[in-house]
């Protein structure tokens, strides 16, 4: 049997090295350094001392595939996410065809299982071709072999508040949870960059805060009373925080992500009218940034998800207005959280856990993943080196596209290794 | 100077040189019979204009031509660009075919600084004739020419510019503009047409026209589209003439040698009445006409200031 023996790994970050042995997927024993005989045959990885988490868990992904294979398939966008330590990941609903039945989201499924390097759940759209006008088979999908967890228009809001609730009501008898893109459409048509003082003086059109806390606090109201649970998508303001501070503290089963991107990057970016740095919902201040990674360390913020979104050169070096809006994530999201919150002392390596892998998990119901280190639970793991760094190519990404906001830039933290179930996906920047 | 983007940045002596060189070529060319100058013979100049104009193109195709260069005009409908042809590759076109200065417009913001980027390698230099809802400095250069010849500088003037100054183009050009050669500049529109963070702009900003007239040197009128009414800009075009538009009422509250600015098109009836576009303090044909000589400048700045390295 395929087993794998991780020689001294410090768990969380924290305490001695141990030894962790994996066998039969899940892990077999975790004892002192040297303890443990080596089952002949197993693999051995060398930790010397680095930190030993739960695999990572993405609720935020775009595969393209089906629809835009030109940017990432299911099979890149799995080697991305596998050498960026996840063993799960979310793939969004906006592909062409959109994933609105069971037939799509069986087959973004088939082909995750088929590659074999991450969990690919598929999102299914709340509302049919993401029109926003009449719900989905939600049913149909959640029961369907992908069995689908959770729900989301993303890319489009779903703002009308009768289907909005509606979904909401119909998914409690799921178990599913939608996630909303939370982006009052009336109030930012034509929206281009964040509405500020920066996007005034360099004349793009402003995506206001209010866009969307307007939308997240009419969601959580609709939440509330419906007894559903809710989650919002890439939470990007700090009136955003402040509703969902006040939703939980009324009872609301709210949870919210943040991207990698809106932790650590500003508005100070329109200046390069470069939209590589064009994303939706908009790149905002310094004092929203701020208030992301303190939300994300008091928990107000539950999780980090990348938001990842591959497109073709064409759709980025062109003028600003024409260019699409998303950018990569899956390889970097490690490494900017480790900037953006361990650097500075907002999270402990048990708080990446939490905000990467048991939080996201758990808004998700995935019973397999964000699981404790211990024995008899599943091998499913990252390894990461805390004090190596490395300098970004989006040429030397695994994803086809290569549209990083982050090119040329020097960040802490490797992924020395992924395991999937005792098996390594990825190990030392390579598959396998 | 390599290329003219914004005048945001664009240092004081750089603007007056401009300005200097826009009076100078103004008064070598008038009265001459043949208005034409050799200074740029040789060169290409390409408008490239995926807005519709009149003024803006004409003026620079008259400005290059005065100049002597060979000024080619493409538009978007009857180009490459009908076929689905990037801007980029627009670009690069151009440049490869023997371009000097490729003068843009284009309804995305930013679009002449990427175009820049994109020119880099060829050398080629860019002039911006409107991007978005961003700059349009050469409009700005041409009221400040208008403004120092008729009010013999600029310094210390109070200028309210009125109207969209949201989707203007113009008023982002003109205030950092007028803000660098000393005038002071005020906004008066309803809190509708300004910007989010106007007031950490160089100005102070109105609500009252009328409280504003008295103390100005020139008002600079903006066109107010009245289709912006269906954003719930303002209640009606009617309501917006009667609160911001420049009838004749109001132009006796201004100062006797204050100057009317407009930038074109106008609408009259809407922003300002007929006869007030009309009235000798109007300075709106001497504008255009200034806007030739201030294009020719530019050209001048751009192509023939530092020949000798390039040939």
């Amino acid at each position: 049997m395929n087993e794998v023996l991780i020689r001294g790994a410090r768990l969380y970050g924290e305490g001695e090295p141990v030894d962790v042995l994996v066998a039969d997927g899940v892990i077999a024993g975790i004892g002192a350094p040297g303890v443990a005989t080596v089952p002949e045959g197993a693999e051995v990885i060398e930790a010397a001392g680095q930190v030993l988490l739960p695999g990572f868990v993405d609720l935020h992904t775009h595969l393209r595939e089906p629809g835009r294979e030109d940017t990432e398939t299911i099979e890149t966008g799995s080697s991305a996410a596998a050498l960026g330590g996840y063993t799960a990941v979310f793939a969004m609903a906006n592909t062409d065809p959109v994933a609105d039945n069971a037939v799509v989201v069986e087959h973004v499924w088939r082909r995750g299982r088929e590659i074999g390097l991450v969990d690919v759940h598929p999102v299914g759209a709340v509302t049919a071709g993401l029109a926003g006008e009449r719900l989905a088979e939600l049913g149909t999908m959640a029961k369907s072999a992908a069995g689908v967890r959770m729900f989301s228009d993303d890319g489009h809001c779903v703002a009308d508040p009768l289907i909005m609730r509606r979904a909401l009501e119909y998914s409690t008898a799921l178990g599913t949870v939608v996630a909303q893109h939370a982006e009052e459409p009336r109030l930012t048509v034509g929206a281009q960059a964040h509405e500020g003082e920066r996007a005034s003086r360099l004349g793009y059109t402003g995506w206001p805060s209010s866009a969307e806390e307007s939308i997240v606090a009419r969601d959580c109201v609709l939440a509330r009373h419906a007894g559903a649970r809710l989650h919002v998508c890439h939470v990007s303001t700090t009136g955003t925080v402040d509703v969902l501070a006040w939703a939980k503290g009324l009872g609301v089963d709210v949870s919210a992500e943040v991207t990698p991107h809106h932790l650590l990057l500003t508005d100070e970016r329109l200046a390069t009218y470069d939209p590589i740095n064009k994303v939706n919902p908009p790149l905002r201040t310094e004092a929203d940034a701020e208030r992301m990674r303190q939300a994300l360390a008091d928990g107000v913020v539950d999780c980090v998800a990348t938001d990842h979104a591959p497109h073709a050169v064409q759709d980025k070096d062109c003028e600003w207005a024409a260019a699409r809006p998303g950018m990569l994530g899956l390889q970097t999201a490690l490494s900017i959280v480790a900037e953006t919150m361990v650097r500075p002392g907002l999270l402990d390596w048990r708080g990446v856990a939490r905000v990467m892998s048991e939080r996201p998990a758990e808004i998700a119901g995935l019973p397999d993943q964000g699981r404790p280190l211990a024995e008899g639970e599943p091998a499913n793991l990252v390894l990461i080196d805390p004090d190596a760094e490395w300098t970004v190519h989006g040429a030397e990404l695994a994803s086809l596209a290569g549209n990083t906001p982050y090119e040329g830039m020097r960040l802490p933290a490797v992924v020395s290794a992924t395991l999937l179930r005792g098996r390594i996906t990825a190990r030392e920047g390579k598959i396998g | 100077m390599r290329h003219l983007l914004t005048t945001e940045g664009l240092a004081a002596d750089d603007a007056t040189a401009l300005l200097d060189t826009a009076d100078e070529l103004k008064r070598t060319l008038l009265g001459r019979e043949v208005r034409k100058l050799p200074t740029l013979r040789g060169r290409t100049v390409v408008t490239m204009f995926y807005e519709n104009s009149t003024r803006t193109r004409v003026s620079f195709e008259i400005a290059g031509k005065w100049m002597s260069a060979d000024v080619i005009n493409v538009s978007a409908s009857g180009s490459s660009v009908g076929k689905g042809e990037s801007l980029r590759d627009t670009a690069l076109t151009l440049a490869a075919a023997g371009a000097d200065c490729v003068i843009a417009r284009h309804p995305a913001s930013g679009a002449a600084h990427r175009l820049a980027g994109w020119l880099a390698e060829a050398g080629t230099s860019v002039v911006n004739a409107g991007d978005g809802t961003h700059e349009h400095p050469t409009q700005a250069l041409l009221d400040a020419a208008t403004l120092r010849e008729r009010l013999g500088g600029l310094k210390d003037r109070r200028i309210a510019i009125v109207g969209d100054v949201l989707h203007s183009r113009v008023a982002r050009s003109n205030v950092h503009l007028l803000a660098t050669l000393g005038a002071e500049v005020v906004l008066v529109a309803p809190p509708t047409l300004l910007p989010v963070g106007v007031r950490s702009w160089p100005v102070t900003v109105s609500h009252d026209l009328d409280a504003e007239l008295p103390a100005l040197d020139a008002v600079m009128m903006l066109r107010v589209q009245a289709e912006r009414m269906h954003g719930a800009f303002f209640p009606s075009a009617r309501e917006y003439s009667i609160a911001y538009g420049l009838n004749e009422a109001r132009l006796r509250l201004l100062p006797e040698d204050a100057v009317v600015l407009h930038p074109g098109p106008m609408l009259r009836g809407m922003e300002i009445g007929s006869a007030v576009a009309d009235a000798p303090r109007s300075a709106i044909t001497e504008q255009v006409r200034n806007g030739v000589h201030v294009r020719m400048a530019v050209l001048y700045h751009l192509l023939a200031g530092d020949g000798a390295d390039r040939d």
